[in-house]
């Protein structure tokens, strides 16, 4: 067994929290002066524009792209050869989140659902172990706004429904969320498995890099479909009209159960943030 | 493949704080705005007691005639600053509450995200606007705040009333006192009929 001390998972989490935060990734970048060489509105342009300044902004002043540094969503791959030592995973974890959340002046959103009193320190974060085969740790750490969280749905299909019936709800949602989720959104999609299953596939499909396919090619040439029909919709950035209302449709599908076809739709604003870190 | 429209931007208007009613009655969905002078941040948690204020008869933390409220949760100012990234919350969160405000004299909110029927009625009614700001800009926001001071209910952290000083912040009007609606008439001229 290799050990890893809780102190290095902490140290990770403080500092991919901070990174993640004030630091676009080149992808979504890229994503915004791709979009704005296509874009037809001038309204829609100025706003891409501005959008690449505030990525500018944020990384020469070292302040966040968004006020809203969202809950922690913090996926773990956990080599299952690796024993964490001196404190339990997921305290660690939440250690790291409320080290980084204090210690990079990023906003603590986190409350009781009825009260609505505020934790203090964003936690505790939203924690997804999977264990893995070798001896490392991989640490991805993915801040989730709540406007664009709010705007996601999972919903249970039947299977008669099939891929209109997935492209259509998909679509809708896109539709029906317009100008809330702060488009151009990147719309990730979870078909299959169960319930909570969907949920979580579509939100893994948004930790891939922008604009990747879907490695089948069936799924990919969906993926196409649905973003044209989605950019058709006329919503653009900030829903003040335009044709680049999101920037990618990623899905990530496995098999379900014979009676069911769960589909969920997570969408992600512009602020697509995520890093990642393997100890 | 779209043909890209070359139309040049508008130079933007400019209005101070408090709003009068003429200066809103100017506005037209669509105009780019800069404000300058105070306005005031609220969100759920704030909106939820403004009201709870109001129907008790008690007198509110800043004067709502011609005042103009900004939807947003900053996140904190790191040494040196005023704030922290300031963009725009989403504002239907903030519909069952709006009405009320601007019955009492709110001429303004920003925010991000489209109104209830309510909301754009009152606005009707009462001539008020509604501008969006850029959603997930919180750093090019904060370039426009010049001060910052929490007026209200501090135990509220990010959701606390502040008061702001704003110098040339821009926005665009999304709803104006004809009941016009941005979001609705934008998206209407980029639709596409998809085969």
């Amino acid at each position: 067994m290799r050990e890893i001390s809780a102190e290095e998972i902490r140290a990770a989490v403080r500092d991919l929290s901070i990174e993640a935060n004030i630091n676009l990734g080149a992808d979504v970048v890229a994503a915004f002066e791709a979009a704005l060489e296509k874009e037809a509105s001038p309204v829609a342009r100025d706003i891409l524009e501005k959008l690449l300044l505030n990525a500018r902004i944020a990384k020469e002043e070292n302040i966040p792209i968004c006020q809203d540094t969202g809950l922690a969503v913090v996926f773990i791959e956990l080599g299952q050869e690796v024993l964490v030592v001196g404190q339990d995973l997921s305290e660690a974890v939440n250690h790291g989140v409320r080290m980084g959340y204090e210690e990079g002046y990023l906003r603590k959103s986190a409350c009781h659902c009825f009260t609505r009193t505020n934790t203090g320190d964003n936690t505790p974060a939203i924690i997804h172990v999977d264990i893995v085969p070798g001896d490392r740790v991989k640490i991805i750490l993915a801040p989730k706004g709540g406007g664009s969280e709010n705007m996601s749905r999972v919903t249970m299909l039947t299977p008669a429904a099939g891929r209109e019936g997935v492209m259509d709800f998909v679509v809708n949602r896109v539709k029906d969320a317009g100008p809330n989720p702060c488009p151009p959104t990147i719309v990730g999609v979870g078909i299959g498995g169960t319930f909570e299953r969907a949920a979580l596939l579509a939100k893994k499909s948004l930790l891939r890099p922008l604009g990747r396919p879907n490695p089948e090619p069936e799924f990919a040439e969906l993926e196409r479909e649905m973003l044209t029909r989605i950019n058709s919709l006329g919503i653009g950035p900030q829903g003040l009209g335009g044709t680049t209302t999101s920037l990618a449709v990623h899905l990530e599908v496995m098999p379900c159960h014979i009676a069911s076809l769960p589909v969920a739709v997570n969408i992600q604003c512009h602020a697509a943030r995520h890093k990642e870190m393997v100890l | 493949m779209y043909i890209k429209e070359q139309k040049a931007m508008k130079e933007p208007v400019r209005l101070s704080t408090p709003l009068t009613d003429d200066a809103v009655k100017a506005l037209s969905i669509g105009d780019s705005v800069v404000i300058s002078g105070y306005i005031y941040t609220g969100r759920d948690a704030a909106h939820k007691r403004l009201v709870e204020l109001i129907d008790r008869r008690e007198p509110l933390p800043f004067d709502l005639e011609g005042a103009v409220i900004y939807y947003v949760g900053p996140s904190p100012a790191p040494p040196g600053r005023v704030i922290g990234a300031a963009g725009p919350t989403t504002s239907y969160r903030m519909d069952a509450y709006a009405p009320r405000l601007i019955e009492l004299g709110l001429k303004g909110m920003i925010g991000k995200g489209a109104r209830s029927r309510e909301v754009r009625d009152a606005m009707v009614a009462h001539s008020a606007v509604y501008f969006a700001a850029i959603g997930g800009a919180g750093a090019l926001m904060a370039r426009s705040i010049k001060e910052a001071e929490v007026i209200a209910w501090e135990e509220l952290g990010p959701e606390a009333v502040r008061r702001l000083l704003v110098e040339d912040f821009p926005l665009t009007v999304v709803n104006d006192v004809h009941g016009r609606d941005l979001y609705e008439e934008g998206v209407k001229r980029y639709q596409k009929k998809v085969s």
